[in-house]
């Protein structure tokens, strides 16, 4: 198994050296100037000489296979430079916006598994009854409702329930405390994104769990299981649903990797200061090292989550073996 | 109401108004402000180099500077008060030197003294930046020579020219005061640190997040700040800043807002959120591409000027979009610009709409450009830029040019200006303080202002440009302006006015003591704001 996962780790880095040539390259195809975005964008006048000493200061003027190369080189020892936009080190803008990220990730993850497995499997264990209906529209209605449209309308239902019962209006906060200075706050801030976004990837996941618990329901051991007068609670739990979880897990796996950076618009929303509003802030300030860096993060949260689920897999169904 | 109670009421109305200021008028010290900033962080914490307002919303509060707009009356284009002098000097040698002496007794936060040295210096990196310092507003310090500290209370300035567009430079907002041994120490400490000498002192700052102030006690303002402290939130989205003022999340936000958000607030706060409002310092320009066929000839810029309905369509967009006023090249209402009059005589002011379009198809006609096919560039920001662009390609059309609007984001936008990829496109002006006479440098040819992207040579625009920007008798230099004005508008029709920009600042009806400027970048220390709780 050691070897299965050095093996799985040495891979990771052509996946990211790939990554990275693709993401120089991309970056630099995009028509535009950091520069001017920075010193023309409030529609003032500036000098010239500024344009040249921006250019300068940032390393822009360099011949490309130069930037490319000490880009390269930043990699292989974990420096990632500095922001082209603030002057400030990448790692330090990344991780002042990561807590926020894995925050909501994780909350949205709990109250997808939350809401998926016990439905999924309801809804797979009542198939073609009322209640398999119901889970199932709940489900559509997720996978259909944009999240950003669920945001806004979930902020103005509380600001609008609000104002109905004590006569002001409430939202959440939209500056974010951590976690261990307020949790109150900061989980009143949490939890509306969360859910938001757990709606719709519960919604995802529900069909999944549905489908495979179907499907192993139907399969010899569990028959073999009722046969030998197990009580079905014990089936379910024990034996069904364990198998019935391994595809649900890789989906739980891609959509939480998803989760870190791919919350765009959610964290616009909601006002979250966190890594998929950077995401789109470096892409459009054309902040080439921010966004190079951004991309590698993203990159191998997903190369990483993909390991832990395969290794997930050894523990759900024990045939798996890793050589 | 009869005769003598009418006139009762009038006497009563006009009592109060001799009366001194009420109870709720009077000042009240205390409490922590909490306000948005529109936008995701400030690149850099030092205004010297960042031309956005995210870094002076965010660090305005902690500097002073030299002179400034009167908070009291920030609408003025001349009325300039001292920050850290003690008077506005008269200008000697004919008006090429100017004089000013520091206060006594002012602190910076660190608690050493500040001194003319600190302004010099300041001044001296703003006009004449060391080598790998970036000043990002150089082209308005053109006339400034020299600055130096002869003692440690006064700082000489002496000008190449004399010029009226002095002050107003001097009174930028950019334009902090920071101390000369950190800038001697490291030049871009400022860039991410804070440490000032105004009103309020800095405590923290989330990166992207929130920056935070709390009172300076030793600010050299008797009896200011009011407020203990201020919360700054970054809110990029216009959608979290309406819900979050709702909510009483924060006050208000600075920069200003669309119309259709002050419906929507008024309608939902009623007598809780006040509204201020007023003309902006930023316009939206046409600017066609001169090196591109037809648009290199001025019969057809002219004619593209004239099937606009500025006067009846600038009211209509006033209520989708942030523009309202009619205007030339220069701020509505400020000494310098042309009257209604004035401008009424100007090709596509005409106050017949029928007469223009009969001219412009006329000159179309002419120049061999009917039914002209072509695309409108715009930036991929929604106010007002893309109200204006859909509402002048359909003026354009009854006319008969066929034009469609082609958006990029602002990178891509930017590059297509730089590199004349376009046919026609919507420009900006947008400007601080009202300095007419720096602020038109827009229209000059690229080569000598960099921010002008109609791809041409004028020779004859920059002399008159020159004979304007030298004119110190206000009289003659208003004159000097509508020749240039006519010039830009009329005999070349390089660029075509849009309605200039409305400001719109809805804010919590208990923020008192701030008023609206012509600018988002004016007004912003917060030392006279109070809350009225």
């Amino acid at each position: 198994m050691y070897q299965y996962i050095a093996k799985r780790v040495l891979l990771t880095i052509p996946t990211l050296l790939g990554a990275a040539a693709l993401v120089f390259l991309l970056m630099r195809l995009i028509p535009g100037d950091i520069c001017l975005v920075r010193l023309g964008g409030g529609g003032g006048s500036f000098d010239p000489k500024a344009l040249v000493a921006c250019h300068t200061e940032i390393g822009v003027d360099r011949p490309v296979i130069v930037q490319f190369l000490e880009f390269i080189w930043g990699i292989i020892r974990f420096d990632f430079g500095t922001s082209m936009w603030s002057g400030k080190p990448v790692t330090t803008e990344i991780l002042a916006r990561l807590p926020i990220s894995l925050e909501i990730a994780i909350l949205g993850t709990a109250v997808a598994i939350a809401i998926a497995i016990p439905l999924g499997t309801i809804s797979a264990l009542k198939q073609n009854t009322w209640i398999d209906v119901a889970v199932r529209i709940f489900a559509i209605g997720g996978i259909a409702t944009p999240s950003f449209w669920l945001g806004i309308m979930s902020v103005l239902l509380v600001l609008d329930v609000s104002a109905a019962i004590t006569g002001t209006p409430w939202m959440p906060p939209i500056d974010y405390v951590p976690i261990w200075k307020d949790p109150i706050r900061n989980l009143s801030m949490a939890i509306l994104p969360a859910i938001t976004v757990g709606y719709r990837y519960a919604a995802v996941s529900m069909r999944m769990t549905r489908s495979a618990m179907l499907e192993v329901m139907r399969e010899d051991y569990v028959r073999t299981a009722r046969a030998k007068g197990l009580k079905n609670k014990l089936i379910v739990n024990r034996h069904a649903l364990k198998n019935a979880l391994l595809p649900v897990v890789t989906l739980l796996g891609i959509e939480f990797a998803f989760l870190i950076g791919g919350l765009v618009v959610t964290e616009q929303v909601f006002n979250l200061n966190g890594v998929g509003r950077l995401f789109v802030q470096a892409v459009q300030n054309q902040d080439y090292t921010l966004t190079q860096a951004l991309v590698m993060l993203t990159v191998a949260i997903f190369v990483f989550t993909n390991l832990l689920v395969d290794l997930l897999y050894g523990w759900l169904d024990p045939r798996i073996h890793f050589a | 109401m009869s005769f003598r109670s009418g006139l009762l009421a009038l006497a009563l109305a006009l009592s109060a108004a001799a009366l001194p200021a009420s109870a709720a008028d009077t000042p009240k010290h205390g409490g922590t402000f909490t306000y948005m900033i529109p936008a995701d962080a400030p690149p850099t914490l030092d205004a010297h180099r960042e031309t956005t307002y995210a870094t002076v919303h965010a660090t305005a509060p902690f500097y002073s500077v030299l002179i400034r707009i009167d908070p009291a009356n920030p609408t003025s284009a001349t009325d300039y008060v001292c920050d850290l002098c003690t008077e506005l000097p008269k200008p000697t040698d004919e008006g090429k030197t100017w004089t000013f002496k520091i206060r006594d007794g002012v602190k910076w936060h660190d608690g050493s003294a500040l001194t003319a040295a600190d302004v010099a210096k300041s001044w001296q990196e703003l006009v004449h930046p060391s080598t790998g310092v970036l000043s990002a507003r150089l082209p308005y310090y053109t006339m400034i020579d020299t600055i130096a500290a002869t003692d440690a209370s006064t700082v000489v300035f002496k000008l190449k020219f004399a010029t009226s567009a002095f002050l107003p430079a001097l009174a930028d907002p950019f334009a902090y005061i920071y101390k000369k041994e950190v800038l001697d120490r490291d030049p871009h400490w400022y860039e991410k640190n804070v440490m000032g000498s105004g009103p309020f002192i800095f405590k923290d700052l989330q990166i992207g997040q929130s920056i935070t102030g709390v009172r300076n006690p030793n600010y050299y303002m008797p009896g200011l700040p009011y407020l203990d402290g201020f919360v700054g939130i970054f809110t990029p989205k216009q959608a979290v800043e309406i819900d979050a003022i709702r909510s009483d999340r924060a006050s208000m936000e600075f920069r200003g807002m669309p119309p259709s958000a002050r419906d929507q607030l008024v309608k939902e706060l009623g007598d809780k959120i006040a509204i201020q409002t007023g003309d902006w310092n930023c316009v939206n320009i046409i600017t066609a591409n001169h090196g591109k066929k037809p648009f290199d000839d001025p019969r057809v810029r002219r004619a593209l000027m004239l099937a606009i309905d500025l006067w009846h369509g600038a009211p209509a967009l006033a209520k989708i979009a942030n523009v309202r006023t009619v205007g030339g090249i220069v701020f509505p209402g400020s000494p310098l610009a042309a009257t209604k009059e004035e401008l009424e005589k100007i090709p596509g002011y005409w106050p017949d709409i029928d007469k223009s379009r009969a001219e412009a198809r006329r000159l179309l006609k002419e120049a061999g450009a009917e039914g002209l096919t072509f695309e409108l560039m715009n930036r991929n920001v929604d106010q007002p830029y893309k109200y204006i662009a859909t509402w002048v390609i359909d003026e354009w059309s009854k006319v008969g040019l066929k034009v469609t609007q082609k958006v990029l984001p602002t990178g891509p936008f930017f590059d297509s200006l730089r590199n004349s990829s376009f046919d026609v496109t919507v420009d900006f002006n947008c400007q601080g303080l009202i300095n007419p006479a720096l602020d038109v440098g827009k229209f000059l040819p690229h080569s000598v202002y960099s921010e002008n992207y109609g791809n041409y040579e004028d020779p004859k625009d920059i002399e008159l440009y020159q004979k304007m920007l030298h004119e110190i008798d206000p009289a003659k230099q208003r004159i000097a302006m509508r020749e240039y004005e006519t010039y830009i508008l009329d005999t070349q029709a390089h660029a075509i006015m849009m309605p200039w920009w409305e400001r719109i600042v809805p804010m919590r009806s208990y923020v008192k003591g701030w008023k609206i400027g012509p600018s988002h970048y004016v007004n912003q220390d917060l030392a006279t704001i109070w809350l009225d709780k």
